[in-house]
């Protein structure tokens, strides 16, 4: 049987060899890791030449600008009114991943642990937020909230931000709620505690992991969620990202390096979002919901 | 558990809800609930009865309007025309690369947080890079340029094109990371078992890591979709919003909030919903023709 066929050997020879073959022999390996390699020159020719015009005095036909200077900062800050607009952005992202917590970690708690009827039907909808792109519930949802004289402020740009990230919260916390013991509820309900007590000073404490992790997910969605906030923001309730929209879509009248400023300081904001993000979660995380860990 | 209460019918009913599985408990869910149906169920019903209740004519009368006129009725091909194929490019591309990347080595975790990101950049911020990019006095066309490669600048923004790779640039990593959580899911044993039997590396791929991974990639290609379909701000940024790149969210922008039309705003968003509902059902039930059991298929 093991004659002819190459039969798998020990894991750690296997990969060395493995690694060696593939480098001299398969060309497929080369292209995969060409388009790889373009892709990301391409993506660097992208975030840098932001970077690069944002410090540029004058930057025409060239391969680099004139000189080097930080003012275009100094203008970004006072034309866009930068101060007030980060003040807005991270009050409305502390916010909404406050509510969505308190709104969906106890909805994911009962959908983890208990079976219903109805109960396919009640996921269904908390995943259809989700699966439906932001402007075609986003339009009705604003029309609707103008008619409660909720939008054109900040209320609103909460609420409209919240449909999304109440059904993200369920969804990361839930594979998170699976993983503890139902056995050390049940013993906290022997010895008498409450469903308040238990989820206060039981399940709370355990889920933190859980918690940090989506409130960072809804945290770095807020802060980069364009089209709901667009459709409901007033003149002083615009994050970064929509007051960055308005000013590269009335570009003709600002000079193009304090809109690439700005850009910096948005996607700055962003980085340091990411950076803490990705010592809490796993890089999959931030794009879907991870059904189970991959690696266990 | 609950309701041993005093009273011995209203002990009854509840105890045989209990059995059910209905309880107290089950207030945990009454605050997200309350949430969904005001918050999107309510205005989802909303803006359909609104879309029936045009400012002029009949019931069907702006669903009649947005399908006569040839420039609004185009912005449904406009932007599948963009979609469709990005979505498509970013799973396929992803699938190889995942599928190189799938194992353990150096510099992993690198790789896969210089995907994300992207992601966070956000459309905004990829339109901004991407103007002064590839740009007609961009380094993509500088070096295009002096390798002499093209005698004059190539025409990349402010058309399709920029559209188009702005969602290659948003939408590929994203692809990419769920390819490569699905990839990771599928049992390597079921390869190897393959290998001891006999089968070379295209037969493997074909016939055992492909089935498995399909599920997945239909569920990637319809997230994918999803995002490129609600192209906003990129269509407006690099793209020519007056013409080619003229999406369907963009109609009912205009509509809303520049001609104030709110019900014919709400007829566009609700076709624009429609339309990529079906594309994802085609999708879906092309997906259920493959095996989805616990092995490989998550999701």
């Amino acid at each position: 049987m093991a004659t002819t066929t190459q039969a798998p050997p020990a894991r750690p020879p296997a990969t060395s060899t493995d690694r060696r073959r593939r480098i001299a022999a398969r060309p497929a390996a080369w292209i995969v890791w060409g388009v790889v390699i373009f892709f990301f020159l391409n993506l660097l020719g992208v975030v840098a030449s932001v970077l690069v015009s944002s410090f540029g005095q004058r930057w025409f036909d060239t391969w680099l600008p004139d000189g080097y200077t930080t003012s275009w900062y100094a203008r970004a800050w006072d034309e866009f009114a930068l101060l007030q607009v980060i003040v807005v952005t991270l009050e409305v992202s502390v916010l909404v991943v406050g509510l969505s917590l308190v709104i969906g970690v106890p909805a994911a708690y009962a959908l983890a642990r208990r079976s219903f009827p109805g109960k396919r039907l009640i996921f269904l909808v908390f995943l259809l937020p989700i699966l439906m792109p932001p402007i075609t519930y986003g339009i009705p949802l604003a029309t609707v909230l103008y008619k409660f004289g909720l939008a054109g402020h900040m209320s609103g740009v909460v609420l409209a931000n919240l449909v999304p990230s109440v059904p993200f919260v369920i969804l990361t916390m839930t594979p998170f709620i699976e993983q503890i013991d139902p056995r050390i509820e049940s013993a906290a309900r022997m010895c008498g505690a409450g469903l308040r007590t238990v989820f206060l000073r039981v399940l709370t404490p355990l889920l933190v992991p859980g918690i940090l992790a989506s409130a960072i997910l809804v945290l770095v969605r807020t802060v980069g969620m364009f089209e709901l906030t667009f459709l409901t923001a007033g003149p002083d309730s615009q994050t970064l990202v929509v007051a960055l929209y308005y000013s590269m879509s009335a570009s003709g009248i600002r000079a193009q390096q304090s809109v690439d400023a700005m850009a910096v300081i948005y996607t700055s904001m962003m980085l340091v979002l990411l950076v803490v993000a990705l010592r809490y979660v796993n890089p999959t995380q931030l794009v879907a919901q991870v059904k189970d860990e991959p690696e266990h | 558990m609950s309701g041993a209460g005093p009273g011995r019918p209203l002990a009854h009913w509840q105890h045989r809800l209990a059995e059910r599985g209905v309880d107290r408990q089950l207030w945990l869910l009454v605050p997200a609930l309350v949430f969904v149906i005001a918050l999107f169920l309510y205005p989802f019903f909303y803006g359909l009865t609104l879309s029936f209740q045009p400012t002029t004519g009949g019931p069907f009368s702006d669903y009649a309007r947005f399908f006569s006129d040839s420039y609004e009725r185009g912005t449904i091909w406009i932007t599948l025309r963009i979609a469709l194929p990005a979505a498509l490019l970013n799973v396929l591309a992803a699938v190889p690369i995942a599928y190189r990347m799938r194992g353990r080595f150096r510099g992993k975790r690198l790789v896969t947080t210089l995907l994300v990101v992207p992601i966070t950049l956000g459309t905004v911020l990829t339109a901004q890079g991407l103007l002064n990019f590839l740009g007609p006095t961009g380094w993509f066309n500088r070096i295009l340029l002096a390798s002499n490669l093209v005698d004059e600048p190539v025409r990349l923004t402010h058309n399709y094109w920029g559209v188009f790779f702005s969602l290659v640039i948003t939408g590929f990593p994203f692809a990419f990371l769920l390819v490569l959580s699905y990839l990771s899911g599928i049992d390597p044993t079921l390869e190897r078992a393959a290998a001891t039997l006999g089968a070379d590396w295209r037969r493997r791929f074909t016939r055992i890591t492909l089935p498995l991974l399909m599920p997945g990639l239909a569920t990637t290609f319809c997230l994918t979709f999803v995002l490129a379909f609600s192209v906003f701000p990129s269509a407006v940024l690099v793209g020519n919003p007056a013409g080619e790149t003229r999406v369907i969210s963009l109609a009912a922008y205009q509509a809303a909030y520049e001609q104030y039309d709110y019900p014919y705003a709400s007829a566009i968003a609700m076709i624009m919903g429609f339309v990529e509902l079906v594309v994802i059902a085609v999708v879906l039930a092309a997906r259920s023709r493959f095996y989805t059991g616990s092995t490989g298929g998550k999701g």
